[in-house]
């Protein structure tokens, strides 16, 4: 799955709706086109959030982990 | 041939550029003042603008009074506007939940489970939207009728004194309109 390398991570744990997403949309113009944000959070809300965000913004959510108590999701700036 | 194609194109874009509704932006009125609907309006507004759309909040009557600043004081107003002053909230955090506020208990309590639950207070709500360029106006008669100030108002990105027609030709090229 790994075909691509993370550019940033960011630690969003603990945040509550709507930060999350408000937080990547800030952080998204700080990498370049293709690359990769991995991002984790507690936050379950995240997981139907940022495809949707991702979709409106026209970027891809090109992974997405579970692990216990903590989300991993991949952010790839796409324009 | 294709010049007639281009004219026509460019008719048809100058069409649905000025159809109302199309734009990517959401104007929402904030009518009420309880603590509940005012974190509902915030988060609204900066999810709205993290999903890169313009976003213009006209805070018109109850809603007004969430942007008070406690800080500010504006003396020689008349009876009725003292009272008015007195009687509504000072500012965002002073405003009460619409329901189960039960003098003060509940709202105490939806506040400490907030911080508790790491959901972001107002406090950080307007901090956020005056970052993501959150438009705010404030309705001008409802200043007027409840005696505020603009100089009792919170310090605020932009924030402008309006009408009706204001709000209304923001909420016609906005693809969504919410009143709260």
């Amino acid at each position: 799955m790994a075909d691509y390398t993370i550019a940033k991570t960011l630690d969003y744990k603990g945040l509550a709706c709507p930060m999350p997403v408000v937080k990547i949309s800030q952080q998204i113009g700080t990498v370049s086109v293709g690359e990769v944000i991995e991002v984790h959070t507690t936050d379950p809300g995240s997981l139907a959030d940022f495809p949707a965000w991702a979709k409106t913004m026209g970027h891809a959510i090109v992974e997405t982990k579970q692990e216990s108590g903590l989300i991993k999701i991949f952010v790839k700036r796409m324009k | 041939m294709s010049v007639d194609v281009e004219r026509e194109l460019a008719e048809l874009k100058a069409k649905v550029e000025s159809t109302p509704g199309t734009g990517n932006k959401l104007t929402m009125v904030v009518f009420s003042g309880g603590l509940d609907r005012q974190i509902a309006a915030m988060i609204i507004a900066t999810g709205a603008a993290a999903m890169g759309m313009e976003v213009v909040l006209f805070f018109t009557f109850w809603g007004t009074a969430a942007l008070r600043d406690p800080a500010k004081h504006v003396s020689g107003k008349n009876m009725i506007s003292k009272m008015f002053g007195f009687m509504l909230p000072k500012g965002r955090n002073a405003l009460k939940l619409s329901q189960m506020h039960m003098a003060g208990m509940g709202t105490a309590m939806l506040k400490g489970l907030m911080k508790k639950k790491n959901v972001a207070s107002l406090d950080q709500l307007f901090e956020v939207a005056g970052e993501l360029a959150v438009k705010i106006y404030i309705c001008e008669m409802s200043m007027d009728l409840m005696g505020f100030r603009k100089e009792e108002m919170i310090q605020y990105p932009n924030l402008e004194v309006c009408g009706v027609a204001t709000m209304l030709a923001h909420a016609k090229e906005s693809s969504l309109q919410f009143f709260i």
